[in-house]
């Protein structure tokens, strides 16, 4: 009569494939990574300057239209996507029209927001005017803006390294960080191939993804902690496989309702997010199978100090009792 | 653990009752913001948007009753993306500044270089960059004299980093005396260029009257301009986007575009349509400045077209009233930011310090333009980084949208966690439902500011909060295994779970604090629901449903549970 994701008492062997999972890890970061680097991100005006305008109208979008509308003005490279969601009713048509940083500009020209509304009012007299949302940033702000999301996502990482490293020991702290640049390797890599824009909130979702997937990692070392104490005869693999067995259901029941309340957003939540709510799915759904198949792996391949016998030291906070024997 | 003293009890319930109270206005969201603006109209007696201004005093009376004066009325600003508004990023050219400062201080340098004529010569400025003084003497001899008189005119920095430096520096190479300001002196000025910005600015947007402008100093020389409720950030940039310096000054001649302005003349353009290609040769020193204008408002000049009259303070009413009868039948020009707006001959002395000026205005033009002037001229030029426009519409659907993405996400996860969890599952979803009240109740009560973003961080707390529950309801599922009695499980449970639980979401909560520390705007509203998120679900799970079970559990007295 309950639900049960995962069987009672499971042993599955998580590590006698554990060269296939990692194979297949090290295969998906290169196919991200070539990509990355091949066709790199669709970086949105966030990150590269430029204007964005959403227009709406009651008639269907003609890209096509809107291309020869808008390209006499000269304002360099257009590009112009009809957005679809499932929530606008059948008279709601949305397109973005995006255009690059004009040349020389440091500032934000309004002009080029009136260029582009004269030109759509002519070929469309059901747009709605003033745009429902318009974006403009300039190239010095968007150089910036990079580089403080990259610092940002450095420093996560570099904090989360180092509480791990005080709670646990170094071997999990690497085992940790490991699952986590796969895990936002991984997710840059999706962003690339499938050219999602990438802009600031994706940032904050990559950073969500790092912790999350912390989440389900230390949770995972926990439990490894706790056996190893326990099962002070039983190899190192045997004890992480039944750690992992242990919190399997665990795994499983959090990874689902985050999943649940990720896609409510993702179909409900409109497309302003979707971008967003796209990358927390495919970060929830890496950062658990990296818990188990990347982190707990090079934990296993780093090897760990066994004598974990002075637990009482941990318990009474003094973390540091059993960091670096 | 399972006999909780009854003052952790009513504490726990207390805390949560808080947080709902505090929570509470939010769910009467228009009623209470109605209340509030009537409230504080009627204390300040200034309206807090046009929509106040315009009502009847019944209105307002029906409005601040609306809510009970005892309860909470703090709401969870909503955000630009969600209200719509105007966001701007702008830059001030302090250095603007530096050659007004120049000119000052070449007044000073002339007076003191004066007295001395016989070492150094005659004196005369030259041209020189921007932020420069360059002055030369005729008499190369006396230089050691002159820099000696001219670094005389330096004074100690105000600021408190510049302490034992002074304003200017001066050095001389062969007949030139460069004259500049030095580096404390600059951030000095810079630091004050700026806060008189941000208060013109500031003046300049609450003349508009708008709900909450956030104005804010960025960095070394930004301003975050952001206004809800305005349709354009056009708009926006055309109120502050003007420095709005109104002259007056005699008029020599008209000139031609090209022509050289003489000795301390200008040559300034008409910006009269009419007048179009017309310039004016006029003398460098206004008559008077708009930094004596006491109060200017839109009118219609005799003609029916709009105008904008003016009102000039004592000081200013003086000089205009003796230039005025001094010059009576010659032209002096208005001028706004090097541009003429008209020459009018003066017909008679204005002694009365008030005047009006008539140009081909619309009259949105003429209402911005005594804004502009009533407020003040800006210290120096902005230049736009940023700016984004997001209309009220395309807010409320994103507000729509997230609501009911929330509640679905809201039902799945109750429904999931009752199939698996049974009676435990119900204990958990009502600390769930506490949580997110919590999250609400606190993002009211530090005033925080509620985004797109920020709704997703909640329906991402609302799946990751039960993660707690899951872990301890997890482990007392593997306590009854190795056969104890329920209460022992439970207790077990709690205590074991707890390293999990902590380690876990202090992990989070970092990300989530360096996300507010880097992030800005969308991304920190983000960062906010995820890390009081994190607060109230370790609240939640660990002493409110503890709490819960152990009522439960002292009333039935169960035998055996099933988890």
């Amino acid at each position: 009569m309950r639900l049960k994701l995962v069987p009672e008492n499971t042993s599955f062997d998580f590590f006698s494939r554990a060269k296939m999972w990692l194979g297949i890890s090290v295969f998906l970061i290169l196919v991200g990574f070539a990509s990355f680097m091949i066709q790199g991100l669709n970086y949105g005006i966030d990150f590269q300057g430029g204007t964005t305008i959403r227009t709406e109208s009651s008639t269907p979008v003609d890209v096509a239209a809107y291309r020869a509308a808008l390209e006499p003005a000269g304002l360099g490279d257009i590009s112009i996507t009809e957005v679809f969601d499932p929530t606008f009713p059948d008279d709601k048509h949305v397109a973005m029209v995006r255009i690059q940083a004009q040349e020389g500009a440091e500032a934000v020209e309004g002009s080029t927001v009136q260029t582009v509304e004269d030109a759509l009012r002519a070929i469309d007299p059901d747009m709605i005017f003033p745009f429902p949302s318009v974006e403009s940033v300039g190239p010095k702000v968007s150089g910036e803006l990079i580089q403080t999301a990259a610092i940002a996502v450095v420093l996560a990482i570099a904090a989360v390294l180092f509480y791990i490293w005080l709670r646990f020991e170094w071997q999990f702290a690497v085992g940790a960080v490991a699952a986590l640049v796969h895990d936002v390797v991984l997710t840059l890599g999706v962003f690339s191939e499938l050219q999602i824009k990438f802009d600031l909130a994706i940032i904050a979702a990559l950073l969500t993804i790092v912790g999350y997937s912390l989440n389900d990692t230390v949770v995972v070392f926990d439990r490894v902690r706790e056996n190893l104490r326990k099962y002070k005869k039983k190899d190192l693999k045997d004890v992480l496989n039944i750690s992992i067995n242990e919190t399997l259901s665990r795994t499983f029941m959090t990874s689902v309702t985050t999943l649940l309340a990720l896609f409510a957003l993702f179909i409900l939540g409109g497309d302003v997010i979707r971008g967003f709510v796209f990358a927390m799915i495919w970060g929830v759904i890496v950062g658990t199978y990296s818990s188990i198949f990347v982190a707990s792996a090079i934990l296993l391949w780093l090897g760990v100090k066994r004598d974990w016998s002075k637990p009482d030291l941990t318990k009474t906070g003094n973390q540091f009792g059993n960091v670096d024997a | 653990m399972m006999n909780m003293s009854l003052f952790q009890r009513i504490s726990i319930w207390l805390t949560v009752a808080v947080g709902i109270l505090l929570a509470s206005p939010n769910f009467f969201y228009t009623t209470v913001e109605n209340h509030n603006d009537a409230v504080a109209f009627a204390e300040t007696g200034v309206s807090p948007n046009a929509a106040v201004a315009e009502m009847t005093p019944e209105e307002l009376a029906a409005n601040a009753a609306g809510w009970p004066g005892f309860m909470p009325s703090s709401l969870v600003n909503l955000g630009l993306d969600l209200r719509g508004g105007a966001h701007l990023l702008a830059e001030v050219n302090v250095e603007d500044v530096y050659s007004d400062r120049m000119d000052g201080y070449w007044l000073e340098v002339r007076e003191a270089l004066r007295g001395e004529r016989d070492t150094v010569g005659t004196i005369r400025r030259q041209n020189a960059p921007d932020g420069q003084l360059r002055v030369k003497i005729s008499n190369p001899a006396g230089m050691e004299r002159a820099l000696q008189l001219v670094r005389g005119v330096a004074s100690p920095v105000v600021s408190l980093t510049g302490v034992g430096s002074n304003d200017i520096q001066a050095s001389g190479a062969g007949d030139i005396i460069t004259i500049e300001l030095t580096d404390a002196e600059k951030l000095a000025t810079n630091d004050r260029t700026m806060q008189q910005s941000l208060e013109i600015i500031r003046r300049r947007v609450d003349e508009v009257g708008t709900r909450e402008p956030t104005i804010q100093r960025q960095g070394e020389r930004r301003v975050l301009i952001q206004v809800p409720g305005i349709g354009s950030a056009q708009q926006l940039k055309d109120l502050i986007g003007t420095t709005a310096k109104l002259t007056f000054h005699p008029v020599v001649g008209p000139a031609g575009p090209n022509d050289t302005p003489g000795p301390r003349t200008v040559i300034y353009p008409s910006i009269d349509p009419q007048d179009a290609g017309t310039f004016y040769e006029l003398e460098q020193s206004p008559v008077v400045t708009g930094e004596e204008l006491a109060d200017s408002q839109p009118a219609f000049d005799q003609n029916g077209q709009p105008s904008v009259t003016f009102r000039f303070n004592p000081g200013g009413a003086r000089k205009f009233g003796i230039y005025t009868s001094e010059n009576v039948g010659s032209p002096f020009a208005i001028v706004l930011d090097e541009q003429v707006i008209s020459a009018p001959v003066i017909r008679e002395a204005i002694t009365g310090g008030s005047g009006q000026i008539s140009g081909s205005f619309s009259v949105e033009e003429s209402t911005n333009l005594a804004v502009l002037l009533r407020a003040g001229a800006l210290p120096a030029e902005m230049t736009f980084l940023e700016e984004r426009t997001i209309g009220p519409e395309l807010g409320q659907d994103s507000i729509d949208a997230g609501k009911i993405a929330c509640i679905v996400a809201f039902v799945l996860v109750l429904v999931f966690m009752f199939l698996s969890y049974g009676t435990f599952g119900l204990f958990a979803n009502i600390a769930l439902i506490i949580n997110v009240g919590m999250i609400f109740g606190l993002l009211s009560l530090i005033g925080a500011t509620l985004t797109l973003p920020g709704i997703a961080g909640i329906v991402l707390t609302i799946g990751m909060a039960v993660d707690a529950n899951v872990l301890i309801f997890e482990r007392i599922r593997e306590e009854l295994k190795t056969s104890k009695g329920p209460a022992r499980a439970i207790e077990l449970g709690y205590e074991k779970a707890l390293s999990a639980i902590l380690d876990a979401n202090i992990t989070t909560f970092i990300t989530a604090v360096i996300l507010f520390a880097m992030g800005s705007g969308p991304v920190r509203g983000f960062a906010i629901t995820l890390g009081l998120g994190i607060l109230t679900s370790v609240f939640t799970a660990i002493y409110v449903t503890r709490v819960i079970i152990i009522m439960w559990y002292d009333r039935k007295r169960p035998k055996t549970i099933e988890v």
